[in-house]
């Protein structure tokens, strides 16, 4: 009854958490997918303008400024105090990617919005490009720094994915993109679109289970409970997605439309099935004990002198 | 502005940013071998610090009811029995022992809560001591899981009536919970007025010992040499090392088992120790998006 | 022993602790492992009831091994006396002292006094011999009685005369062996044995020890007896009177020792001088006689007595009216809280006034109270908060049960708010007799008040509109003296002015006493407490004193507060020295002679008449303190010693002896006489009894239940159940079971039981912990119960209140209840509800009358209630 052993020879306290469950709501896995959404279709719409495919162009500028404008929103509704959201650009702190990241939403949602204005009403466009340049330059680091900020905690699900986490969130921020494009653009036009959705969800879904497998026992979130629902839905609606878009939709509008859709909503069930996964793994205590008892028992085998009496 | 977590051991800003306002770094050292679970330090933390009630909620889990630390418990006692002597003396096949321990924020030396704040709200005192700033907190939350030790967490109880939620457009912005993050703030008030923390003060054994942290780590160790010599079970310091993963504790503790079992954690680690290899890792996946964006074109611009 | 420090007294458990860093070790003996268990070098294990057979194994192996400091025993006690020749002992008499008269249920302790002593006859004859008084007509202490010399008349200084006290010690003790020990109290032998080694080896001249107790032993129906059993180890021992040593009361209350050192008991007036009784003292000139001892300080009785009366009643009390004493009311009855309570219930209890208390909770049989508060036509409450005594009437199980219906109940309540004690100046009374002074620090709230407010304002009232009364019964009101300062807007008055008061001064001088020996007997001082005179020597608030001690020069501290008598730290510590006046040690020196100063002195106040030479021996004629001999330290006893053998005083015998407790699931391995003979028994409908080992109908409550404090809530609840930060350390009542019992019972860990007695039903959630383990006793297996009794109906937390279990059962001495052991029955699931509640209390209780009354009876009805 005092101490519960686990499965293992892990003890713990009657069971309970070590960590805290984050206090983020749901509007933050959203936020994960109109960021990753957001900033890959400023980058993208920059390189459809060079490559001279204006109306990808310009619908995905007009995506990136939409969901830079709903960005903001999500994450000012999950403040605890709303009121005081200004106070994110209080200090700008590099150890910080929450920090960082504030920042980052806040001039690619200036200059996205500022670019897709101008090139809607079709004014000023040499500030309208200016804008498109500066959009795709925070976009880029937009669609990403949200793995780093989830990687920059405790949990151990995240932490110990550092480092395939940003690769996983920037797959899916092009499939978004692309996805999403391919639903705003008419087939013949949205090649591109195409291409980046297939290849955004393939890379992705690989991510994933080599991110799983190398996670090992700390990765086990993601085949239980939320995380692991979300993730089959995940990679039902992205490969779903993907091969209507690759096979009807470079044909059919409304399969284009179809797998768009289906690909997106794949993509928000990634980010749902990150977010469950940080909560199992802070709820159950042997994600933080075991492996850091084995870190702790390695460091003593290899060094004997550490002595008894000290941890 | 920036505050890197300094890797010569020394907490980062501190004393340096300080300047002659710098103090002495103070802390804690609770010793759990005299600790006899009477919980005034709990009553004594939010008697001055005006902590709310925390839940009524029977655990049946020994005599702990308070469970954890969090936004509304800042001192905690763990209660574990056990079937094992106290004293390694010889065969003892009915031992009993009770261990009890009183929880607290460890004030870090290198504190991730610290670090990943992005409003700046929590600082390092001039006292070395780690607090949030709660005129400034907008309950952004990334403190929480950033804590190794589960320290922090949001207050959702209602506001205080002084307190409205902000109206901007005529619209309610602002929740009706209070919504910020709390923890301990090593009586920061007490310590500016001359005085040790209402925990220390309250407890009546002196198992949670308040001063100078040298002096305090000192002091551990002695007792831990005299603990070992008088052949305590498992007696042993947690938090004391400054080479340990978080930079060593502000508030460290002498235990009489392993951390796990009174729910702390074995080798905890500070996540920004990693900063610079999280950064390295987002600025080439920032590339490989333009890479793969660019990629997608690469077939012809349809 | 009969304690739990750690819990119930944290911060002055940390000198304990203090000890045990420095090597000490710290025994907790009790039924649990609790807190201080936790903290203790050794935890042994025993059944809760069986602590005289614990000590008395003890004292048993003292003498068996002959350990005991001889000079000390020698000379300090009374082991060399002999005693009466008809004397029998409860080996003869299986269970039974000598004197036992079962038609009066008493005993008559004649054949207890010391040998060649007659028993006093009338009142006013000055001869030698004890009063017959015991129990609270004793007047707490050994006096009342008359010894020439202050020396009894026959004594065997080698402790061999087969009737000194010393023989019939061992001869009292002799089958309480080790074995037997075991056996009785559910310990191991082994852990006994080294048990008494070690407090063998931590006594002597150079080392001391002490025992803590709390209401581990007094809520037993042989609860003094259980003092007395330590007492007698301790003596045997050297131990007290002594630094280090004596045996330590760890009080319940603040200021439970100010509850009688001023009284609020209805037996004794200020100092403890008895309150004049109808029939045992007649006149004043009787009522001295009775009460003034020809030995020891007792003798100044008239003193203080005068000086009490002059405090009283002012210059309306005077010799030629024998200071009002025929005016005074006089006790024609026992009036103690239970039997009030009984009369309560029999409707001839008009009006109650209740203050700080909870006896709806607190007291045990806690629903008899509540059904005895419906009963009286008015009652005052003053509390804190709205207790369950002020409740009852809306809010209680009885309410719920339908026993009580809130329009039949004709009690009228006055609930008047009370302030805490940080909202008024006053002073506590501690365990070590410390005064200490408190100052207020806000101001009451609403309509708050203070009692010092309450009482003074009452009775200021009542003078007023008595001012003009011409009958006789109002004369004592009209004659009291009754002015003190106020101040503040509701007109608070000076406490200090009170504690002045209790001090006492010169009437005519107006000088503040500085001691008890400056208090006359002609009217010409004036003192509340005759104890306490000397808290406010020299004008100072000697109670107030806060110098912390290290910056004082001993570890003594006297200039912390102030102690009663003189501030002296240690009583009797004139037994800190050998015979001859030198301390037994250097290590353990306290007090001692200084033949060249030809005085007293040392680290405390010696309590000893300062002047007094060691080898002082008093002329035939000596009165009061001049008949105490220089070597005797006891000098509140008649014979300076102190008594291994108790030949008047108490109830139920001389010795202690193990008897069981009322309600016990075992029978007396030792005596044909179970329990307590004397102890007081008041079966009744609202009172009745579980039938107990033996009986048929006991199987069906067979599991011990002890009753205990937490330390995160207060006795009955009323000041910590309404506080929040209190009520979530412990938000449930709760049982501790162990994992057999509840196994055996089918409970599951964190569900619910509901536990039961003859007298009711409750619930309370499940906690299995290894620290109440079952207990093996007399070859047989059996289960205790652990239950907190805080909880009741009001508050922020709410719950089963465990004193709906126990019965009324009282220890003769004190009349205070015995809660600490008692039979119940337990059984999974939440309790019934309603009425199905007194049906199933009931149907229960049918059932055991039943199978009683169909088998032979154990304990024939005469026997059952002796």
């Amino acid at each position: 009854m005092s101490t519960t052993d686990v499965g293992t020879n892990m003890r713990s306290y009657y069971g309970r958490p070590v960590l805290k469950e984050p206090v983020w709501q749901p509007e933050i896995p959203f936020y994960f997918f109109t960021g990753g959404l957001g900033g890959a279709s400023s980058v993208l719409s920059l390189v459809a303008r060079w490559t001279g495919n204006d109306l990808l162009a310009q619908r995905s500028i007009q995506i990136a400024s939409a969901a830079d404008a709903v960005s903001p929103l999500l994450l000012i509704s999950d403040l605890g105090r709303p009121e005081r959201f200004l106070n994110m650009l209080r200090v700008f702190k590099v150890t910080s990617p929450m920090s960082v990241g504030s920042w980052i939403l806040a001039y690619s949602s200036a200059a996205s919005s500022m670019s897709a204005f101008l090139n809607t009403i079709g004014r000023l466009r040499h500030v309208a490009e200016l804008a498109r340049t500066a959009s795709a330059v925070s976009g880029a680091p937009l669609a990403i720094y949200t793995a780093t900020l989830i990687s920059d905690t405790a949990i151990p699900v995240w932490h110990e994915a550092r480092k395939e986490l940003p690769f996983l969130f920037g797959s899916s921020a092009i499939a978004s993109a692309g996805a999403a494009a391919a639903i705003a653009v008419p087939p013949p036009q949205a090649g591109p679109a195409r291409r980046l959705a297939v290849g955004g969800v393939l890379a992705e879904n690989v991510l994933f289970k080599l991110m799983e497998k190398r996670l090992g026992m700390v990765g086990e979130p993601y085949s239980k409970g939320e995380a692991g629902r979300f993730k089959k839905i995940a990679a039902g609606c992205t490969l779903g997605g993907a091969a209507l878009l690759a096979g009807p939709g470079r044909r059919s509008r409304l399969a284009a439309a179809a797998g768009g859709a289906l690909t997106l909503a794949g993509e928000v069930a990634v980010r749902w099935s990150v977010f469950k996964a940080g909560f199992q793994s802070a709820r159950d205590p042997k994600y933080t004990v075991e492996p850091q008892r084995e870190r702790q028992s390695a460091r003593s085998r290899t060094a004997p002198g550490t002595g008894a009496g000290s941890v | 502005m920036s505050t890197m977590a300094d890797p010569t051991g020394a907490p980062a800003a501190w004393p340096d940013t300080y300047g002659d306002e710098a103090k002495e770094r103070m802390g804690f050292f609770t010793d759990t071998s005299i600790c006899i679970g009477c919980k005034a330090c709990e009553v004594a933390c939010k008697e001055w610090n005006l902590v709310p009630e925390d839940g009524m909620v029977w655990t049946g889990e020994s005599y702990d009811n308070t469970s954890t630390l969090g936004a509304n418990s800042w001192r905690h006692v763990a209660f574990v029995e056990q079937n094992e002597p106290l004293h390694v003396d010889g065969d003892q096949p009915d031992a009993l022992r009770w261990l009890m321990s009183s929880d607290v924020c460890k004030h870090c030396t290198h504190a991730a809560c610290l670090d990943v704040c992005p409003t700046g709200s929590l600082f390092r005192t001039e006292y070395g001591t780690v607090v949030v700033q709660e005129d400034i907190c907008n309950g952004c939350g990334y403190c929480v899981p950033a804590c190794p030790f589960g320290v922090l967490d949001k207050r959702h109880i209602p506001r205080h009536s002084g307190d409205p939620p902000a109206e901007i457009l005529g619209l309610q912005l602002g929740k009706k919970e209070d919504g910020r993050v709390w923890k301990c703030t090593l009586c920061y008030d007490r310590l500016k007025g001359g005085h040790e923390p209402a925990c220390a003060k309250a407890c009546p054994t002196d198992s949670i010992q308040f001063g100078p942290l040298d002096e305090l780590r000192e002091r551990a160790g002695q007792r831990l040499e005299k603990l070992q010599a008088e052949n305590w079970n498992g007696a042993r310091l947690y938090g004391h090392d400054p080479n340990d993963g978080v930079g060593g504790f502000g508030a460290f503790f002498l235990l009489l088992d392993e951390p796990e079992v009174y729910g702390l954690p074995p080798d905890p680690v500070v996540t920004t120790s990693h900063l610079a290899e999280m950064w390295k890792t987002a600025a080439l996946a920032t590339g490989a998006l333009v890479v793969g964006v660019v990629a997608g074109f690469l077939g012809g611009s349809r | 022993m009969g304690s739990n420090m750690a819990e119930n007294h944290p911060v002055g458990f940390q000198w304990v602790l203090e000890a045990r860093e420095r090597g000490a070790r710290v025994f907790h003996v009790d039924p649990r492992f609790t807190r201080t268990s936790a903290m203790a070098t050794d935890w042994i294990r025993i059944r809760a009831g069986s602590d005289i057979a614990f000590l008395g194994g003890v004292v048993s192996y003292i003498l068996e091994h002959d350990r005991w400091f001889d000079e000390y025993v020698e000379h300090y006690t009374n082991a060399p006396v002999i005693i009466n020749e008809d004397f029998v002992d409860t080996e003869e008499l299986d269970g039974l002292f000598s004197g036992w008269d079962p038609e009066a249920g008493e005993y008559d302790v004649g054949t207890w006094q010391y040998a060649g002593m007659e028993v006093h006859g009338a009142a006013g004859q000055r001869e030698e011999g004890f009063k017959p008084t015991k129990g609270e007509g004793s007047g707490h202490g050994g006096h009342g009685g008359g010894l020439k010399h202050g020396e009894p008349p026959e004594e065997d200084p080698t402790l061999e005369h087969p009737r000194c006290v010393f023989q019939l010690l061992k001869r009292h003790y002799a089958r309480y062996t080790p074995e037997f020990v075991a056996e009785t109290c559910g310990c191991s032998k082994e852990q006994f044995l080294d048990y008494c080694e070690a407090i063998c080896e931590a006594s002597g001249r150079e080392r001391t020890g002490a025992f803590c107790y709390a209401v581990g032993w007094t809520q037993h129906t042989v609860g003094v007896q259980y003092i007395r059993t330590a007492a007698i180890v301790q003596q045997l021992l050297g131990n007290m009177g002594r630094p280090g040593g004596g045996i330590v009361a760890l009080r319940g209350h603040a200021s439970i020792q100010g509850s009688t050192d001023i009284p609020t008991l209805y037996n004794i007036l200020p100092g403890y001088l008895p309150m004049p009784h109808t029939e045992a003292y007649g006149d004043f000139e009787s009522y001295m006689d009775a009460n003034t001892s020809p030995t020891g300080w007792w003798g100044n009785f008239k003193a203080y007595w005068v000086s009490l009366m002059k405090a009283y009643f002012g210059e309306h009390a005077t010799a030629e009216n024998d200071w009002l004493f025929e005016k005074l009311p006089r006790i024609d009855d026992d009036n103690s809280a239970y039997w009030t309570t009984l009369q309560m219930l029999d409707g001839k209890v008009k009006g109650y006034l209740i203050a700080g208390e909870n006896p709806a909770v607190g007291n045990t049989n806690a629903k008899a109270h509540r059904l005895a508060l419906a009963n009286l036509d008015w009652l005052v409450v003053r509390d804190l908060v709205e207790i369950e005594s002020a409740a009852f009437w809306y809010d209680s199980p009885e309410i719920e049960s339908g026993e009580l219906k809130t329009e039949e109940i004709g009690t009228e309540i006055f609930f008047m708010p009370a302030a805490a004690h940080t909202e008024k100046d006053g002073s506590f009374t501690n365990t070590q007799r410390l005064l200490q002074w408190h100052w207020q620090a806000a101001e009451p709230k609403d309509d708050c008040r203070s009692e010092l407010w309450f009482y003074f304002h009452l009775g200021r009232l009542i003078k007023q509109k008595l001012a003009d009364s011409e009958e006789p019964r109002d004369e004592l009101i009209k004659a009291l003296r009754w002015e003190y300062p106020t101040h503040s807007q509701i007109q608070e008055p000076s406490a200090e002015a009170v504690l002045q008061e209790v001090n006492g001064w010169e009437i005519e001088s107006g000088e503040f006493l500085s001691g008890y020996p400056k208090l006359k007997d002609d009217g010409s001082t004036l003192c509340g407490c005759w104890i306490y005179c000397g808290c406010f020597q020299d004008g100072i608030n000697q109670t107030a004193r806060k110098k912390p001690h290290w910056e004082q020069e001993t570890y003594v501290a006297p200039e912390w507060a102030w102690a009663w008598p003189a501030n002296r730290r240690i009583l009797y510590n004139r037994a800190s020295a050998d015979p001859d006046g030198k301390p037994w040690s250097e290590r353990k020196k306290f007090v001692w002679w200084d033949a060249a100063e030809s005085k007293w002195t040392g680290l405390d106040v010696p309590d000893f008449e300062q002047d007094k030479p060691p080898d002082y021996r008093p002329p035939d004629d000596a009165k009061a303190q001049d008949a105490i001999a220089g070597d005797h330290p006891f000098i509140m006893q008649a014979d300076g010693r102190s008594w291994l053998f108790v030949p008047q005083g108490l109830e139920d015998g001389p010795f202690p002896t193990h008897y069981e407790p009322h309600e016990s699931p075992f029978g007396n391995p030792l005596y044909r006489q179970r329990a307590n003979p004397r102890r007081q028994q008041f079966e009744r409908p609202e009172n009745p009894y579980n039938p107990v080992d033996g009986e048929p109908g006991s199987e069906l409550y067979p599991y011990v239940a002890t009753t205990y404090r937490l330390t995160e809530h207060h006795t009955a609840g009323g000041m910590t159940r309404s506080i929040p930060y209190l009520s979530e350390l412990q938000p449930a009542m709760f049982c501790e079971v162990s994992p057999e019992l509840a196994a055996e019972a089918g409970l599951v860990h964190g569900g619910w039981a509901t536990i039961y007695s003859t007298r009711s039903a409750i619930e309370a959630r499940v906690l299995v912990t290894d620290r109440i383990p079952p207990i093996e006793v007399q070859g047989r297996r059996t289960h205790q119960v652990g239950l907190p009794y805080h909880w009741g109906t009001r508050g922020l937390t709410t719950g089963g209140s465990a004193n709906d279990l126990s019965p009324i059962v009282l220890d003769p001495n004190v009349h205070i209840q015995e809660v600490k052991a008692f039979s119940v029955g337990i059984r999974a699931g939440r309790r019934p509800r309603g009425k199905a509640l007194t049906e199933f209390v009931d149907g229960l209780r049918a059932q055991a009358r039943e199978r009683r009354e169909q088998a032979e009876r154990v304990e024939p009805e005469s026997e059952r209630s002796t």
